[in-house]
C-alpha cells in the first residue's frame, strides 16, 4: 500500500477550543472512514493518555491516516494531525499545522468563537491554510448556528456561510465534513518522487516495545526501509527500520512518499535526540537545503517540586527522567529547600503544562508532591555587565549587584460577554495590564492586554473564570522582555526567614502580596506554646506583618488509669503528624501550610 | 482509724468497677449502663472475685496501697457488695491497715442512707459527684439530685467518713467568672479535703457532643476556659486546697493516694466492666481491657475466670510516653531519672531549654521536671513537643 498519488492526499488538522467537540469529531471520522473496527473504538481514541481522555484535552499531538472514497468515485487519503488546543502547548501546534495544507474549525454553535480557536486560527492562516468551517453540536437546544455563523465572519473574517452543519455526537452531517476536506482542502502543494528525500520531524515519542518513534512528513522523495538517514540539524545517522502509518494502529508500510504523513523506527536511544522541525534526508543523496525548521519550545513557567516524603526523592527523580523521554520541552534539575527538603526545580511551558506534569507525577508514578509557587524567568543585568538568569527567586544575588531586572510580558487576547468587561478591565489595570485593544462583536468584547506573565502566573487565570462566572476565554503568547521594578520579597517566620515562600514581586504590588502572605500564614500556622510573628519583608523593610498568639488552653481536664491507652495513642498521632511538619527554628509549619500558601492567589 | 500518708512511691492499686446509673449524663463518656430490672448483685460479687483471682495469679503477691471503686455509680451497690469486694482483695493481696479505700457516690438521699453501711465495710474515703451547687445547672448536666440533696450528703459524708472528696464540673455553657467563684468559695466552705474541679468536656458520642455540633450548646471559648482555670488555681490556692493535679485539688497530705499511683505510673489491676489495669509481668508491662457491657463481661468472668477482652504488652517508647503524659499532670512533677531508665534515653535537653526559656516547665532539684502552673493549662501540647 501507499504510494498514494499527492493529487489524492489531504494533510489536515483541527482547531478547536477545549470541549467544543474536536476529539468527538475526530472519532467519528476515523468510525465513518473505517479505519478502525466498532469493537475497538473507545471514545476520543486519539487522546492516548488517561489524562487527555479526563480532561477532554489533547496534549500531545497525534496523527491517524484515513482512506476515504469520495463522492467522486475516486480513493483519497485524508491525515488528521490532532493538535493541542491550549496556549501551553503552541509550540505543539505551530510543528503539526506546519505539516499540513489545511484545517478544520471546529466551534460550538452555541458557545461561539473563543480565544484560544482565535489564535489557533491564526496560525493556522499564518501558515497559508485553507479553513474548512465546521458548526458542531447544532442537535443541541441552546444552538445558534446563524449567530455563531456572523461571530465567526465578524471576528476570525472567514465566510462561514458553506460551513458544515454537524452533530459529531450523533454522527450527523459528518460525511459532509469528509467530502469537504476532498474539496475545499487543496492537495500538497509540492513534491517530486524522483528528488532526494527531504522529510520533516513533525514529533517524536518514546514507544516501551518500538524505543523512539518518529513522526515524519514527506516533502521531496521516498522513505524507505533499509535507508540510512540523516538528521540534518544534529548530522546524526541512522538505519531505517520500520516504516509505517498510523491508522491509528500502527500498520506497516514499504515507503512514504511526496505529500504523505508516516513513521519510522531507526534505533534511536532517547527522544532528546530528535528534534523537531529538524529535515530527514538519505545520508548517500541529501537534499540540498534544510527546511527552516522550528525554535525548540522554551520553558517560561518554573516552580520546584518536592515529594512530600523525603523518602521518595529518588523515585521522583526516575519518574521524571521517564516523562521527559516524551517531553523534552519539560526540563528539571536538582535543588535543596530548608522548608520542603530535597527536590526539583522544573520548567514548563505554561501552567497548565505545569499542572500536568504534576498530576502526571502523582497519578502515573504514585508521588505526593508538593509545588512552589510558579514563578517566571527573569533576566538580571548585572553591574559587572553580565546577564543572568534567574529561574528561582531563592537565587537573587545581592542587590548590589543587580543593575535593573527584566520579566517576561505577554500579549493576552481576552473575549468575554460584556456584562462582565468592566470587572476584567479592572482585574488587567491591577496586574499592571497595557490595554492594546478593545472590540465589540455583538454582545461579546474582545480585549488585547500586554500583561507581565509574573503577574498572570499567580492566579489570573481562576480570577478570571470567576469574575465572568466561566464565560470568558483567554489566551496569550509570549512578548517580550521588559524592565520591571522588581523585588525580592522575602517571608519571615519567627524572624526566620522560609525560603520556600520567598518570591520577586513588583514594587507596586509587594505590600498588597505581602500582606496577603502573611494573613494567611497566620491562619495555616497553627498555633504554638509562643506567640509567633508573621512577616513579609523587602531587604531589611517589613512590609507586613501578622502575629500568631500563642495557645491559650490544651489540656485534658480528667485523665485516670483507664484514660492512659487513649492519650498516648492521641500523643503518637501527633508525633505522626509533627514527622509532617517542617522545622524553621523554634517553629514547626505543617507540611499542607506550604501547599496551600503556595497554592494561593492574590486574595 | 485514719487513712495512712502517702509514701511518695508509685504504688499498687486496686480498682473496681461498677458499671450501673440510674440515669445517663449527658456529658459522660465513661463506661455506664441504665437497667430497669435489678441488678443481681450476688452474682457480680462472685464475678468479682474471679476476676480478682485471676489478677492475683498474674501479678502474684503484693502489698496493695489504695483501693477505689469508680463508676459507673458505685453507690448503687448493696454495702453487703462493697464488703465482699473488699474482703476479696484482702484475701488475695497483703492489705495493709489504713490503705485508702475510695468509693464513688452520688448525692441521691437513697444512695446516702447507705454511706454508713459502707463505712462499715471498710470504705475510708467517699468521693462524691456533687458537679454543681445551684439547681438549674444540676438539672442542665442531667443529674438526679439538687444542691439541698448535695449538701445534706456532704454534711452526712463527713460525719461518716475519715476523707471526703466531691467533684464539680466548670466552663459550663454562660457561666461567668463571678458566678464560679461564688459557687467555688461555697463548695470550699464546706471544708472537703480534697476537691476535683473539672472543665466541661464535650466528648465524642455522648448526647453533649450531638447538641455541641448543632450549636446548641455553646462553651467557653480557649480564652475564657483558660481564665477560669487560673481564677480556680487562684481561689483554691487561697483557700489552701491547691492543685497537685490538672484538676485535682487537696489540703496537704490529702492527695488521692489511688490517682497518684496512675499519674506515678504505677501498677493497677483492674476488675469489672470495661476496666483497665496496667502491671509488670514477666518483665514487661502489660494492660489489660475488660468487656464494656456488664452482662457479656459477666458471662466472660464466669465462663473463662476473667473477662478480660483486650490487652497489650507495652514497648518502652509506649511506657515511656504515658509515664510523661501521666507524670507531668503532677505538681511534683516527672521522676527524670526513672523516666530515662524507662526508655532507654532522656528527655531532649534542648527541648526543655525552650519550654523552660517559655516559662512553661521547671526542673527542681531531685532530677525532676515539673511543668509550671502556666504551663498546665497548654499540658497536652507541652507534652507533644517534649515526646519523641
Amino acid at each position: 500500500m501507499t504510494d498514494t498519488p499527492r493529487s489524492h492526499i489531504r494533510n489536515f488538522s483541527i482547531v478547536a477550543h477545549i470541549d467544543h467537540g474536536k476529539s468527538t469529531l475526530a472519532d467519528r471520522l476515523i468510525q465513518m472512514t473505517g479505519s478502525i473496527e466498532d469493537r475497538e473504538m473507545k471514545e476520543q481514541i486519539l487522546d492516548a493518555m488517561d489524562i487527555e481522555r479526563e480532561r477532554g484535552i489533547t496534549i500531545k499531538a497525534n496523527t491517524v491516516r484515513l482512506e476515504y472514497d469520495a463522492k467522486d468515485g475516486e480513493h483519497y487519503v485524508l491525515n488528521l494531525i490532532d493538535t493541542p488546543g491550549h496556549v501551553d502547548f503552541a509550540y505543539e501546534v505551530s510543528r503539526s499545522l506546519a505539516a499540513c495544507e489545511g484545517s478544520l474549525l471546529v466551534v460550538d454553535a452555541s458557545q461561539g468563537v473563543e480565544a484560544q480557536t482565535l489564535a489557533n486560527v491564526y496560525q493556522a492562516l499564518d501558515n497559508d491554510h485553507e479553513i474548512v468551517t465546521v458548526l458542531n453540536k447544532i442537535d443541541l437546544p441552546a444552538a445558534e448556528p446563524e449567530r455563531i455563523k456572523a461571530q465567526i465572519e465578524d471576528v476570525i473574517g472567514l465566510d462561514a456561510s458553506d460551513a458544515c452543519m454537524i452533530s459529531a455526537k450523533t454522527g450527523l452531517g459528518v460525511d459532509t465534513v469528509l467530502e469537504a476536506i476532498v474539496t475545499k482542502l487543496p492537495p500538497p502543494k509540492e513534491g517530486e518522487r524522483d528528488k532526494p528525500l527531504k522529510a520533516m520531524l513533525v514529533d517524536s515519542w518514546y514507544d516501551s516495545y518500538l524505543g523512539v518513534i518518529v513522526l515524519v512528513r514527506i516533502i521531496d522523495g521516498v522513505l524507505k526501509k533499509g535507508q540510512t538517514i540523516r538528521m540534518m540539524g544534529t548530522d546524526a545517522r541512522y538505519p531505517v527500520e520500520r516504516v509505517g502509518v498510523m491508522t491509528p494502529k500502527m500498520v506497516m508500510v514499504d515507503s512514504l512518499g511526496p505529500g504523505e504523513i508516516g513513521f519510522i523506527t531507526a534505533s534511536i536511544k532517547e527522544v532528546a535526540d530528535t528534534r523537531v522541525g529538524d529535515t530527514i534526508t538519505e545520508d548517500k543523496k541529501p537534499c540540498a537545503k534544510p527546511l527552516p525548521g522550528f525554535k525548540p519550545a522554551q520553558p517560561v513557567v518554573f516552580c520546584g517540586l518536592f515529594p512530600v516524603d523525603a523518602a521518595d526523592f529518588e523515585d521522583l527523580r526516575a519518574a521524571m527522567g521517564k516523562l521527559r523521554l516524551n517531553d523534552a520541552s519539560f526540563s528539571f534539575e536538582m535543588e535543596t529547600s530548608a522548608a520542603l527538603g530535597f527536590g526539583f526545580r522544573c520548567g514548563f511551558l505554561g501552567l497548565l503544562h505545569l499542572e500536568i506534569i504534576q498530576e502526571r507525577l502523582e497519578r502515573e508514578f504514585n508521588l505526593d508532591l508538593i509545588a512552589t509557587a510558579p514563578s517566571v524567568v527573569y533576566h538580571l543585568n548585572m553591574t559587572d555587565g553580565s546577564v543572568m538568569e534567574l529561574h528561582n527567586p531563592a537565587d537573587m544575588p545581592d542587590t548590589v549587584k543587580i543593575g535593573s531586572v527584566e520579566e517576561p510580558w505577554i500579549r493576552a487576547t481576552i473575549l468575554t460577554p460584556d456584562d462582565y468587561l468592566g470587572s476584567i478591565l479592572k482585574l488587567c489595570q491591577e496586574r499592571r495590564g497595557v490595554q492594546i485593544d478593545l472590540n465589540y462583536v455583538g454582545k461579546r468584547a474582545m480585549v488585547t492586554y500586554d500583561l507581565p506573565l509574573n503577574e498572570v502566573v499567580f492566579d489570573f487565570y481562576d480570577r478570571l473564570k470567576s469574575i465572568s462566572k466561566g464565560y470568558a476565554s483567554f489566551d496569550y503568547q509570549l512578548k517580550d522582555y521588559r524592565e520591571g521594578d522588581l523585588v525580592k520579597m522575602s517571608i519571615l517566620v519567627n524572624d526566620e526567614p522560609v525560603d520556600a515562600l520567598s518570591m520577586l514581586v513588583h514594587r507596586s504590588q509587594a505590600d498588597r502580596r505581602g500582606r496577603a502572605m502573611c494573613e494567611k500564614l497566620k491562619e495555616l500556622i497553627p498555633r504554638h506554646l509562643f506567640k509567633i510573628p508573621v512577616q513579609a519583608a523587602i531587604g531589611g523593610k517589613v512590609i507586613a506583618r501578622e502575629t500568631i498568639s500563642a495557645m491559650r488552653k490544651d489540656v485534658t481536664a480528667k485523665c485516670y488509669g483507664g484514660d492512659a491507652t487513649r492519650k498516648r495513642k492521641l500523643l503518637e498521632k501527633q508525633k505522626e503528624g509533627k514527622k509532617k511538619m517542617r522545622q524553621f527554628g523554634r517553629v514547626e509549619i505543617p507540611q499542607e501550610a506550604f501547599i496551600q500558601a503556595l497554592k494561593m492567589g492574590d486574595n | 482509724m485514719s487513712v495512712n500518708r502517702d509514701d511518695g512511691t508509685p504504688g499498687f492499686g486496686v480498682y473496681v468497677h461498677w458499671p450501673f446509673c440510674a440515669a445517663k449524663c449527658p456529658y459522660c463518656d465513661f463506661n455506664s449502663h441504665v437497667r430497669h430490672q435489678p441488678v443481681d448483685q450476688p452474682r457480680f460479687a462472685a464475678a468479682f472475685r474471679r476476676e480478682l483471682e485471676t489478677m492475683h495469679a498474674r501479678t502474684g503477691p503484693k502489698e496493695v496501697t489504695s483501693i477505689f471503686m469508680g463508676g459507673g455509680t458505685p453507690s448503687l451497690m448493696q454495702p453487703e457488695t462493697v464488703a465482699a469486694i473488699l474482703d476479696t482483695v484482702a484475701e488475695l493481696w497483703t492489705v495493709p491497715d489504713g490503705i485508702e479505700i475510695t468509693m464513688e457516690a452520688n448525692p441521691q438521699s437513697a444512695d446516702a442512707g447507705r454511706f454508713a453501711g459502707y463505712r462499715a465495710a471498710g470504705v475510708n474515703r467517699l468521693s462524691l459527684g456533687v458537679q454543681a451547687l445551684n439547681d438549674a445547672d444540676l438539672k442542665f448536666l442531667g443529674r438526679l439530685h439538687d444542691a439541698r440533696e448535695a449538701l445534706d450528703a456532704i454534711e452526712l459524708a463527713r460525719g461518716t467518713f475519715p476523707r471526703l472528696s466531691f467533684d464539680l464540673i466548670y466552663a459550663r455553657p454562660g457561666q461567668t467568672p463571678e458566678a464560679w467563684k461564688t459557687e467555688l468559695e461555697e463548695a470550699i466552705a464546706h471544708a472537703a479535703d480534697h476537691l476535683s474541679l473539672y472543665q466541661l468536656t464535650i466528648e465524642e458520642g455522648t448526647p453533649f457532643f450531638a447538641l455541641h455540633a448543632a450549636g446548641k450548646i455553646a462553651t467557653p471559648d480557649a480564652d475564657a476556659g483558660a481564665a477560669l482555670y487560673e481564677l480556680t488555681q487562684e481561689i483554691t490556692g487561697r483557700h489552701g486546697l491547691p492543685a497537685y493535679e490538672i484538676s485535682n485539688h487537696a489540703m496537704p497530705g490529702a492527695e488521692s493516694r489511688h490517682n497518684l499511683t496512675y499519674w506515678r505510673y504505677g501498677e493497677y489491676v483492674g476488675a469489672g466492666p470495661g476496666a483497665h489495669g496496667r502491671f509488670v509481668e514477666n518483665g514487661r508491662r502489660i494492660v489489660t481491657m475488660a468487656e464494656r457491657v456488664p452482662e457479656a463481661w459477666l458471662a466472660r468472668v464466669e465462663d473463662r475466670g476473667h473477662g478480660v477482652a483486650d490487652g497489650e504488652v507495652l514497648t518502652r517508647g509506649q511506657e515511656a510516653d504515658e509515664m510523661l503524659l501521666m507524670g507531668l499532670r503532677l505538681r511534683e512533677g516527672l521522676d527524670l531519672a526513672r523516666y530515662e531508665e524507662t526508655a532507654g534515653r532522656p528527655l531532649l535537653p534542648e527541648r526543655i531549654a525552650v519550654l523552660q526559656d517559655e516559662g512553661l516547665v521547671e526542673p527542681l532539684g531531685n532530677s525532676r521536671l515539673r511543668v509550671t502552673p502556666a504551663g498546665m493549662i497548654v499540658l497536652d501540647a507541652v507534652v507533644a513537643d517534649l515526646a519523641r
